[in-house]
């Protein structure tokens, strides 16, 4: 089923460059989203998922480089390369926005507070499709009502301080959603809310996904939201993809170490005070100043010699890859 | 002193805010922040309060330790030297009690002072009670750094140069200096990654248990509360609408409002995937509050009685301790 695959991305590396120092964000990272499915990329702050997302989107800093690799839009014209396209070109201008769209963090500093919102969903309709000046509006008007906005006919000509955090949310999602995009990029979109908000949110991304087919790739720190709503789920460290999987597999049966720490180090609701939780030990390394080989050797319960060289990417099923040296001992014991 | 004494009493406390519009800062309107709240903590116990962005939790426990004064209402502490009503206290007569109560804030950012070495922050309430020489603060502020599983040598370093958990436990530390016996921690671990949090949460046990202390813990993550807390008190609009026993608020949920702030919370646990219950739009206003029920124009429940009638906490029959709810809808026996 390869015709259903939206986006692959294939060992991208992107650097970030500041002070004659140099960050290598994301060192070697393949993926691919497919359509009407959630891709939930999971990690702590600074493991690189945000500039996994800036990458697809071509919207990295000035002093930042796609070094190598490969990021390939599968459009209804065929395969696109987009980290070949110039970031402000006609092409990258023509896609992003209209099939692929982003939904980011803060929704207040976002969206553009001297704008009215129906300003800013037009912005869009304007250069993305041929609708005349009557029709974005009364489209306009049509999103933010398939958003629950209520009385969108007077929303429509708010500006963003009138809203409140969940609504702002919903009307980005909406400028997101006004030219149907292929896939739908969210960063972290509920971190900023309320759980009943963000419950309101997630009705509306999986309504999106079976209407529409959408392709969502979801970029989040929480587990409950992975277990919540992804398909695929991909564990990052430090720049690197180190599990990823279907989402029964990675959460039942995880076999890298990290995957296995982040899950035990988290209270789940409904198992009561009983519940044995591992904190990891230790913090990130500093980007800057990287160590050699395994970036979580250090952090790791099972660190062996083997850990002072990277591990390669290993297929512990055809749909289940990690990379870690001791995996099969984990698999084993998963297996059990 | 009995161990389930009642450290803390709180009795019908209001903050208000006066809400002052136009040039002559004329009131017109008061936002009811906290809104009658009887509330007992009990000496040893870690007290859970939960909620929504916005329904007064913080402002409550900050009321707890008069540092934002009632406008009505009382809290009583007892200690060795009797029942003190903290309320009836001027700033200087609340010196005395300040060493008692202490706070953990939740940014550790913008909570130390960046220009002030460690020891500068710690040393400071050391000085205020009575440690009167440098040696011997410095002796204690390491001791503290010590407690908190960080180096005695870091207390001549500066904030920025500790990332964010350890930053935590520096405001931990600074809570603990003057050895109080209730510390109100306000979404304590809510910045911090959840390998962090982990952490941070042991250590928070870990001191519980040494020092025997009694915590207040504020946070809108009910996973979080569940795990750590003896009692929960879930708020709504500056009221408590229940208040039981932790396990028994996951087992036996009365109020609609933490039936749906429950379902609503994702949960990394594949096998307990829930139907989500989606509340219908935001949180009301505090500065005109719905009448009768404050959650009646978000409950799925709601019938003509609940826009008039104001429910009362009511006590009910349960297998652990007490269980308070405000809703007019329980059919379950009430407690004698």
């Amino acid at each position: 089923m390869a015709n259903d695959v939206a986006l692959t991305v294939k060992g991208l590396k992107t650097y970030i460059y500041t002070n004659n120092r140099c960050n290598r964000a994301l060192d070697g990272v393949s993926f691919e989203i497919r359509q009407g499915k959630t891709l939930c990329i999971v990690g702590e702050s600074g493991c690189g998922k945000s500039v996994t997302a800036a990458s697809i989107m071509q919207l990295l800093p000035t002093l930042s480089r796609i070094e190598e690799g490969e990021i390939t839009y599968h459009g209804p014209d065929g395969p696109v390369r987009i980290d070949q396209l110039p970031r402000d070109g006609a092409k990258m201008r023509a896609i992003r926005g209209k099939e692929i769209a982003m939904i980011f963090q803060d929704p207040m500093t976002a969206l553009n507070p001297v704008y009215s919102i129906g300003f800013q969903i037009k912005e869009m309709l304007k250069y993305h499709t041929g609708l005349g000046r009557s029709d974005r509006h009364s489209k306009a008007i049509d999103l933010l009502r398939s958003m629950g906005i209520p009385l969108p006919e007077k929303r429509v000509n708010e500006y963003p301080h009138l809203y409140s955090g969940g609504m702002r949310q919903r009307a980005m999602i909406a400028i997101a959603m006004s030219c149907n995009p292929r896939i739908l990029i969210a960063d972290e979109p509920t971190t900023a809310l309320d759980v009943t908000i963000q419950a309101q949110i997630f009705e509306l991304m999986d309504t999106l996904k079976r209407d529409h087919g959408t392709a969502i790739m979801l970029i989040t720190h929480d587990m409950g939201v992975v277990a919540e709503l992804a398909d695929d789920v991909a564990v990052m460290y430090m720049g690197n993809i180190v599990e990823a999987g279907p989402v029964g597999k990675v959460l039942r049966n995880p076999v890298h170490p990290y995957t296995r720490a982040l899950l035990d180090s988290i209270p789940v609701l409904g198992r009561g005070k009983d519940q044995e939780i591992k904190a990891i030990p230790g913090q990130t390394p500093d980007p800057y100043n990287r160590p050699e080989g395994c970036q979580f050797a250090d952090r790791c319960a099972y660190r062996i010699g083997a850990c002072d060289q990277m591990p390669d990417e290993t297929q512990v099923a055809p749909d289940h890859r990690v990379m870690c040296w001791r995996y099969e001992e984990f698999a084993a014991d998963a297996a059990e | 002193m009995q161990p389930n004494d009642p450290i803390l009493k709180l009795r019908d406390v209001q903050v208000h805010f006066p809400v002052k519009t136009g040039v002559f800062k004329r009131v017109t309107g008061h936002v009811r922040a906290v809104d009658g709240v009887d509330l007992d903590v009990r000496r040893g116990e870690v007290l859970g309060l939960v909620g929504e962005s916005g329904c007064g939790k913080t402002t409550l426990g900050k009321a707890i330790l008069q540092l934002v004064r009632a406008t009505q209402g009382t809290v009583t502490y007892s200690g060795e030297d009797g029942e003190t009503e903290l309320t009836s206290l001027d700033d200087a007569g609340l010196f005395r009690f300040r060493k008692r109560l202490q706070i953990v804030f939740q940014d550790p950012h913008s909570s130390l002072n960046p220009a002030f070495t460690i020891f500068g922050s710690l040393e400071d309430p050391l000085r205020h009670y009575g440690v009167k020489t440098r040696e011997e603060r410095r002796k204690i502020v390491g001791d503290l750094l010590e407690a908190v599983n960080m180096r005695r040598e870091s207390m001549d370093r500066y904030p920025h140069e500790f990332s964010g958990g350890q930053r935590q436990r520096i405001g931990i530390a600074r809570a603990l200096s003057i050895e109080p016996e209730l510390i109100v921690c306000d979404e304590a671990v809510s910045a911090l990654d959840v390998s962090i949090q982990a952490q941070v949460l042991q250590l928070l046990m870990e001191l519980k248990r040494e020092k025997n202390l009694t915590y207040v813990f504020i946070t809108h993550d009910l996973s979080v509360t569940e795990y750590l807390c003896d009692r929960i008190a879930v708020m709504y609009l500056g009221k408590i609408v229940e208040l039981c026993d932790a396990e028994d608020l996951y087992a036996n949920t009365l109020h609609p409002y933490s039936e749906a702030l429950l379902s609503a919370i994702p949960v990394a646990d594949l096998d307990k995937k829930s139907r989500r219950i989606v509340l219908q739009g935001d949180v009301p206003s505090p500065v005109n509050p719905p009448s009768g029920c404050p959650f009646h124009p978000r409950c799925r429940y709601a019938v003509d009685r609940c826009k008039t009638e104001v429910p009362e906490l009511r006590r009910f029959k349960s297998a652990k301790g007490e269980h308070m709810a405000a809703c007019h809808l329980i059919d379950q026996p009430l407690a004698e």
